[in-house]
């Protein structure tokens, strides 16, 4: 029993090809729909139909209709705080980001294990979460060099520095720039990865716990299922949190493009 | 940590996959749908505040209306408050011509019977004179044998009525 009980709190991470798809290439790579792949085509159609219900364009909004409303009507806002009204035309990029983030760590978190389906929390990878970061960090440049040309570079050297300070300031400001889609992509990744293994830990002391006796079950397993059912509810405030935090923080840089200083 | 132990089997179908599936979301829903959501709230606020100015503006002529009219009602109670005191006044004037007829009826009628009074009197006085001088005649001729003629007899009277 106790050897059955041993838990490895990494393995929820790790990557399976599904149903025979292990050598699926394209271009020479692999492209094997894993059950990561699975989770963003969950996600994709569970986000699908949440704006769906959104759609029915009514005078009054019913409730999910409502629901919808806000989550435009809070990023459309959040835009236009931080850029401006220029900020109105990167809603829908900002919006499938936050939507699809928020979407995959709280899918990630639901109790599937239950009726038996491994829940897969795809944005626990920083391949997945470096993409995101790239893509925001990609639309930074782009609009930036497109908008102002070389005077994008005038980023590095913020107003009233004086002139001595450059060659000190700029470089620390574009090691500040360059390191953004690295803390951008490390932030969630690590975020959640630490919510599921730290869940993972606790039940494994819940089952531990349980299974070496009355004694430890109490003194034990109780408390860390405790503990879980709190961090739980932690961990839905930090699917939240992260997700609005990557969307924000991609606002700040692209304002940071589109205004410059 | 499978994250890394994982990377070079992974790391392209993660990608690919990935952009398959952050494109259909950016997409249909980003591109597509969002767009019409967000058109829709816009037309909601648009319209509601249409409803409101609309709204104001009747709200604005009902006060206006209403000043109107008030200005009118009083305008009217003012002419019946006129119209009342005319009338009062009328009335008050033709009850005091009135009275003051009635009153000279009156002093009329009481100097005409003050007068009638007088000639009464004044007749009734003349009597007692004449019947006066006539007993005194009478009495004189009975006391002392003297014959007094009419005249000296109401002269004596007279004197008498005067000294009272």
């Amino acid at each position: 029993m106790a050897a059955e009980a041993k838990v490895d709190p990494m393995h929820q991470f790790t990557i399976e090809p599904l149903a025979g798809s292990q050598n699926w290439e394209l271009a020479g790579y692999n492209i094997a729909f894993t059950n990561s792949a699975l989770w963003m085509l969950i996600t994709t159609v569970v986000l699908f139909a949440f704006v769906l219900g959104g759609m029915k364009r009514e005078l009054v909004p019913g409730r999910w209709q409502m629901t919808v409303e806000t989550f435009t009507g809070f990023i459309d806002q959040m835009l236009e705080a931080n850029i401006g009204k220029a900020g109105r035309k990167y809603v829908p990029y900002v919006f499938s980001l936050f939507m699809f983030i928020l979407f995959a760590n709280l899918l990630g978190l639901m109790p599937l294990g239950v009726v038996g389906l491994h829940p897969f929390t795809f944005t626990s990878h920083f391949t997945v979460t470096g993409v995101l970061a790239i893509m925001s960090f990609s639309i930074v440049l782009a609009v930036g060099f497109i908008k102002h040309g070389l005077h994008f570079f005038s980023l590095f050297l913020p107003h009233g520095t004086p002139w001595w300070m450059a060659p000190v300031i700029a470089p620390i400001e574009f090691i500040s720039f360059m390191v953004r889609p690295f803390s951008l992509g490390l932030r969630l990744f690590v975020a959640m990865m630490a919510g599921h293994v730290l869940l993972e830990v606790l039940s494994s002391f819940v089952i531990s716990g349980g299974n070496a006796g009355p004694l430890f079950a109490v003194g034990i397993g109780i408390p860390s299922m405790v503990l879980m059912i709190g961090i739980c509810a932690l961990e839905l405030l930090v699917a939240g949190i992260q997700a609005y935090v990557f969307a924000l923080l991609t606002a700040l840089y692209i304002n940071d493009a589109e205004n410059l200083h | 940590m499978p994250q890394i132990a994982q990377l070079s089997e992974t790391f392209s179908s993660q990608i690919f996959w990935l952009l398959v599936f952050f494109g259909i979301t950016f997409f249909v829903i980003g591109r597509g749908m969002v767009p019409k959501i967000m058109q829709t709230v816009t037309d909601r606020d648009s319209q509601i505040s249409a409803d409101l100015t609309a709204a104001k503006a009747a709200r604005d002529a009902a006060d206006e209306q209403e000043e109107a009219w008030r200005r009118r009602e009083n305008e009217n109670r003012e002419a019946a408050q006129a119209v009342i005191a005319t009338a009062k006044d009328d009335a008050a004037k033709r009850s005091e011509e009135r009275l003051a007829a009635a009153q000279e009826g009156f002093d009329r009628d009481v100097a005409a019977a003050e007068t009638r009074i007088e000639t009464a009197r004044s007749e009734a006085l003349a009597e007692l004179e004449a019947v006066a001088a006539e007993a005194a005649q009478d009495i004189v001729a009975k006391v002392a044998n003297i014959q007094v003629a009419p005249p000296a007899a109401h002269r004596a009277v007279q004197e008498a009525l005067a000294h009272g």
